[in-house]
């Protein structure tokens, strides 16, 4: 009796948790997007998709994720290959890059603000070097592609080491034996990589590409901070309905957006990149 | 042609010596085993032949090139790992064509010879299942067809079959015995099991701390050690070994028993005897009986001559208990002598 009991018992704290502070919430939410007055409705998600700036912020959201986890897997990829190869100083190395994790990402899109904006660093090391006159304004309405990639650049940055920590620790876990019989069998470096490497990868690179594609969707300082609002993201389309507008259903219409659009590439990340059982190691 | 050759190969890891000057020459299509306990530096030296890793100093020739500076894909070996090393990632069929990929060969012969490996090896029906899907007697396999498909000049094994359970290594150690036989690669193979090294080598090198000890026929070194070392790792039980102390006309007494011997400086040498080449005789070394342990076609009797342990395998038909007093005399050519300080053999003149 007590035996059957005891799981159930031992999973209600957590249960309990997640009830109180996510699902309770979320309901909250959802019910927000879809109600007015009580009664069911779409009428926010009309006013939202109706508004000029929802779908530049849709694309603009999209565009950027699309730029930046690409970059920043095969980066890491590059970086995590480096790592496990050294011997020493491998931990130093390790610490450094990941320097930027403990940045809070609003700090971080001030960072590169400060390289970016008309006094910034850029413009002062190119007038310094004699390559312009006059600055430029970098982060302008008019000049939205700089923006764009200042974003991107800001976002590779940031987050590209929680990326590399991944694949570090699923790179540490494939036994070097494959590697050394990859290697008798006739294996150069790159056919290592791409036939044993990134195949044995496929559960650490599931976990990094939905962690970093679900917070790319959830852009925002950064954003804000580089280019206010001329590029409107979904997660700032949030902010503004729901603080400035002040209109808390539409802002949760918004909210629900992007839920959809995280779990969907969850699960096309979850389908495409499953290992089936029969091969896992 | 793939004979190998190692000259003067040394390894060290800091201020551990590995491998001690190892000089050895493996005949084309010699079965050569390398015979020693943990810690010899076997897997060491078969590592260097494999290129997985790099000699302190020395050189390593496959046929009649010198491959020390080239990497594992270039020396035309093939290699079976002791965790067999079979990749989890792809159907049997993909590890055993994993060598002819890489060698870019057009699928119909990639076909053909993983057809034929997977055939000789029993494990055609199993091509299309994943390593997890297979049990460790059928991965061993699929790690050796994978080899035997490049149909390399030369094969490597380290300890292929330690990690079987007893019943399925003696079925493979025939079976790789009967495959290696008909391909025409030369092989190296490292154990640290005796029966196995001599059921399947033409020649085994005995090892021990980093050096190589012996390199002869199994039988060579099972009658003629070459050092006690030899005498007392080989051959279960081991080799039994008494003081022998300098008599007169260059006789040796051992156990208050005389032998002809061989011509030595030293008073007292190494007296050494296999406890199968023991029968009991009046005149043979006073023993008292320890232990008597019935194996079915014959015996084995611990006793004590003279205060040092003594094994013999006799008759089990002999009736014998604990505290019995027995004369064992040793058949006179199979007595082996050692001397004390260098362990090496002294040769009867």
């Amino acid at each position: 009796m007590e035996q059957r009991v005891l799981p159930y018992l031992l999973l209600l704290p957590a249960t309990l948790f997640l009830c109180v502070f996510f699902i309770y919430p979320f309901l909250l939410v959802a019910w927000q997007a879809f109600s007015e007055g009580g009664s069911f409705t779409l009428e926010h998600f009309q006013t939202m998709a109706g508004h000029w700036k929802f779908s530049t912020a849709f694309w603009n959201t999209m565009l950027l994720a699309l730029a930046v986890v690409p970059v920043q897997i095969a980066l890491a990829l590059l970086m995590a290959t480096l790592v496990t190869r050294m011997g020493s100083g491998r931990d130093l190395i390790l610490y450094i890059w990941t320097i930027p994790l403990g940045i809070s990402d609003l700090a971080a899109g001030i960072i590169w603000l400060a390289i970016f904006e008309q006094t910034g660093f850029l413009n002062s090391m190119l007038a310094g070097l004699g390559i312009i006159e006059q600055p430029i304004t970098w982060l302008s309405y008019q000049n939205k592609s700089t923006i764009f990639l200042a974003v991107v650049l800001a976002e590779i940055w940031r987050a590209t080491a929680i990326v590399l920590v991944i694949l570090v620790a699923g790179m540490g876990l494939i036994p070097k034996e494959y590697y050394e019989a990859a290697e008798v069998f006739g294996a150069g470096p790159w056919k290592r990589f791409v036939r044993i490497t990134l195949p044995m990868l496929r559960p650490s690179l599931q976990t990094a590409l939905i962690l970093r594609t679900i917070l790319a969707f959830e852009v925002f300082a950064v954003v804000m901070a580089l280019g206010g609002t001329n590029l409107p993201v979904l997660m700032g389309e949030t902010y503004v309905w729901q603080f400035d507008l002040q209109d808390r259903n539409v802002a949760a219409a918004y909210a629900l957006v992007i839920l959809g659009i995280s779990i969907a590439f969850t699960l096309v990340f979850l389908r495409t990149l499953r290992v089936p059982r029969e091969a896992q190691p | 042609m793939a004979e190998i050759s190692i000259r003067n190969v040394a390894k060290r890891f800091g201020d551990f010596t590995a491998l001690d000057s190892i000089d050895l020459t493996v005949a084309d299509r010699e079965f050569m085993v390398l015979l020693g306990a943990s810690g010899c530096g076997k897997t060491t030296l078969l590592r260097i032949i494999a290129g997985l890793e790099t000699p302190s100093e020395g050189e390593v020739w496959i046929g009649s090139r010198r491959v020390d500076h080239l990497p594992p894909r270039q020396r035309g070996i093939a290699m079976v790992f002791q965790n067999y090393a079979v990749f989890p990632h792809l159907t049997v069929f993909e590890n055993i064509a994993f060598g002819l990929r890489m060698q870019k060969l057009p699928e119909a012969e990639i076909k053909r010879r993983v057809g034929r490996t997977a055939e000789l090896m029993h494990i055609g029906q199993l091509l299309k299942r994943y390593s997890g899907q297979l049990s460790g007697g059928q991965r061993q396999r699929v790690a050796v067809a994978r080899a035997m498909a490049m149909e390399p000049d030369v094969i490597l094994m380290d300890e292929p079959l330690s990690n079987l359970d007893a019943l399925l290594r003696l079925e493979m150690r025939a079976e790789l015995k009967g495959v290696l036989a008909e391909s025409k690669t030369t092989t190296i193979y490292v154990t640290h099991d005796q029966v196995e090294a001599m059921s399947l080598a033409d020649r085994i090198a005995v090892m021990d701390k980093g050096r190589i000890v012996q390199a002869e026929r199994p039988i060579e070194v099972y009658r003629n050690p070459a050092a006690r070392f030899v005498g007392s790792f080989i051959g279960n039980p081991p080799m039994n070994f008494l003081p022998a102390r300098k008599a007169d006309n260059g006789a040796w007494r051992v156990a208050g028993v005389t032998f002809e011997g061989p011509a030595s400086e030293r008073d007292e040498i190494a007296f050494a005897i296999r406890p199968e080449d023991l029968a009991p005789a009046d005149d043979g070394l006073p023993a008292e009986v320890r232990v008597v342990e019935p194996l079915g076609p014959h015996m084995l009797v611990t006793c004590d001559v003279e205060g040092q342990l003594f094994r013999a395998v006799l008759d089990s038909d002999i009736d014998l208990s604990r505290g019995d007093l027995l004369r064992l005399a040793p058949a006179p050519e199979r007595i082996r002598w050692f001397d004390p300080e260098t362990e090496q053999s002294l040769r009867m003149h």
